[in-house]
């Protein structure tokens, strides 16, 4: 059972509480954008196996949107963080770094 | 290949079942093929041996990292239908349920294919004007399905809780000629022929690159060497974002865990397959005597091929209203697979950025019943570099044209 910390209210939640919502930190493309801007912002996925940043909404909670790093390969999770963000802040880096050495960085 | 018979069964009975050859070889992989495959799945085999059996193209390596048929094509419900909305997919899988009505013979290897009839409750009023649209839908498409009463439902499958409260049954979408198969022995039945065609399936291989050359695939580097290819299928379900990223381009797919689990077998109380998509399960019973039950997929992406606890329990809880009398069923077994969703539910079948990289995914929920349909596709878009009819709808390029098969609001979809 996946449970994440809403950043917001500070309520550990279970995912029954929460609602997934994709991937997080997409590059937004809008009005003037190419046709391969615009297909990559709405479509393209990184779905990666091993580190992922995604959006998730306390939906029975206080419903607001937060981000969270998580591992899809093992199901750890990293931190959560702030919505209002364009990247991840730097405790979150640290965290994914301390315990995944070989990670990539965020591509 | 020896045949398979009722005269090598007799012939082996007298010999203490000595003589039986292995089903397929597994041989050291040779340093270049005419066309790879990654993954031994259905999909991927059925596209070898379409390539073999249709295009005449045998210099294939089928490339697995863990046992053939051993992901989602071991790990599915085994349910065939071919009831879609969309034109498109409605020819796409019933070219499926047509191979699988005579796959046991084309093999010559019994994948216990049953078309013991399959039930899509409706059991709200939308629903019900749902399925009467596909039934419509598939009357022009030629797919033979039809509308149920209640009564027709009960008479069919006794056991069903027709009156409610809460979701009384209304009827039902009936495809008669929907049903189940063994999903191992689909698998099996495939790498037999494939093997005896002579292509090359190499278990415990796993890729850890694709090199390319001007744009153009030159091969793929695995824990077993390097292997040159002309052309490279990439025919991993749950992992085809991994080896796209290999390749350098992304994918329009989520893999989130999808599970299902089996009761204790008991006797013989169903004898057709039951979707009730409203409380979200279905559910059959299997040879054995198992119910075998399916439920919601996960909404987060995961690889890990477990899925989450509150499903299972949402499940069995609707199918015991549905069903009361599984209430005191003990569950045996779950498991999860990885499944690679599409943000229109149906599958990728596609040239690539890269030159003759192709791409067999985003099958979602529903991969197990297309695999004859799908490698027929597959087999015809790598063999001729275009795609032939089933595949053409199928593209990459209809995310960028918005261009959807749009299945996940059309009601034949159960995931």
């Amino acid at each position: 059972m996946l449970i994440l910390t809403c950043p917001y209210c500070g309520i550990r939640a279970e995912e029954t509480e929460l609602h997934a919502g994709g991937e997080a930190h997409l590059k937004r493309f809008g009005p003037g954008a190419s046709d391969a801007e615009f297909e990559t912002y709405l479509f393209a996925r990184k779905n990666p196996k091993g580190v992922h940043f995604e959006r998730w909404r306390h939906s029975a909670g206080c419903g607001k949107w937060f981000l969270a790093a998580r591992c899809t390969a093992t199901l750890e999770v990293f931190g959560t963080y702030s919505a209002q963000t364009t990247q991840p802040p730097k405790h979150i880096l640290d965290a994914i770094k301390a315990k995944r050495p070989n990670w990539e960085g965020l591509v | 290949m020896r045949k398979y018979s009722i005269f090598a069964v007799a012939r082996e009975a007298m010999r203490y079942h000595a003589g039986w050859e292995k089903a397929w070889r597994s041989p050291v992989p040779k340093k270049k093929y005419k066309a790879v495959i990654i993954g031994a799945g259905g999909h991927g085999l059925a596209t070898a041996y379409y390539l073999g059996k249709v295009h005449g193209i045998t210099d294939v390596a089928i490339v697995e990292k863990g046992w053939l048929g051993g992901g989602n094509t071991g790990r599915n419900t085994t349910i065939i239908r071919s009831n879609y909305l969309q034109d498109a997919s409605a020819a796409i899988f019933d070219k499926a349920l047509q191979l699988y009505e005579g796959l046991s013979q084309d093999l010559n290897y019994n994948v216990m294919f049953s078309p013991r009839g399959l039930l899509m409750l409706a059991q709200s009023e939308h629903e019900m004007r749902g399925y009467k649209r596909t039934v419509y839908a598939n009357d022009l498409q030629g797919v033979s399905t039809r509308w149920i009463d209640r009564d027709e439902v009960r008479a069919l499958v006794p056991i069903i809780n027709i009156d409610g409260p809460r979701y009384p049954v209304l009827g039902a979408l009936y495809q008669e000629r929907g049903g189940t198969a063994r999903h191992d022995a689909v698998a099996w039945g495939y790498a037999r022929a494939c093997s005896a065609m002579g292509m090359d399936i190499i278990q415990q291989c796993e890729v850890t690159g694709i090199r390319t050359q001007n744009g153009t695939v030159a091969g793929i580097d695995t824990t077993k060497g390097a292997i040159e290819c002309e052309t490279l299928s990439i025919v991993t379900a749950g992992h085809s974002s991994v080896l796209a990223d290999m390749a350098g381009f992304r994918l329009p797919l989520e893999s989130v865990a999808l599970q299902a689990w089996v009761s204790e077998p008991v006797k013989p109380c169903m004898d057709m397959v039951v979707m009730a998509n409203l409380v979200h399960g279905y559910m059959s019973q299997s040879d054995k005597g198992e119910m075998v039950i399916g439920g919601g997929t996960d909404g987060f992406n995961n690889y890990t091929q477990r899925g989450s606890w509150h499903h299972v329990e949402e499940t069995t809880r609707a199918l015991v209203e549905t069903f009361p009398i599984i209430s005191r069923l003990k569950m045996l077994r779950q498991w999860g697979g990885i499944v690679d969703m599409t943000g229109d539910r149906s599958p990728i079948l596609s040239a690539t950025p890269i030159k003759n990289v192709f791409v067999n995914c985003g099958w979602g929920t529903g991969g197990f019943k297309a695999i004859p349909g799908s490698g027929w596709a597959m087999a015809e878009l790598v063999a001729r570099g275009t795609p032939g009819p089933l595949a053409a709808d199928f593209g990459l390029n209809r995310f960028r044209e918005g261009r959807f098969i749009d299945e996940s609001v059309a009601a034949g979809v159960a995931h």
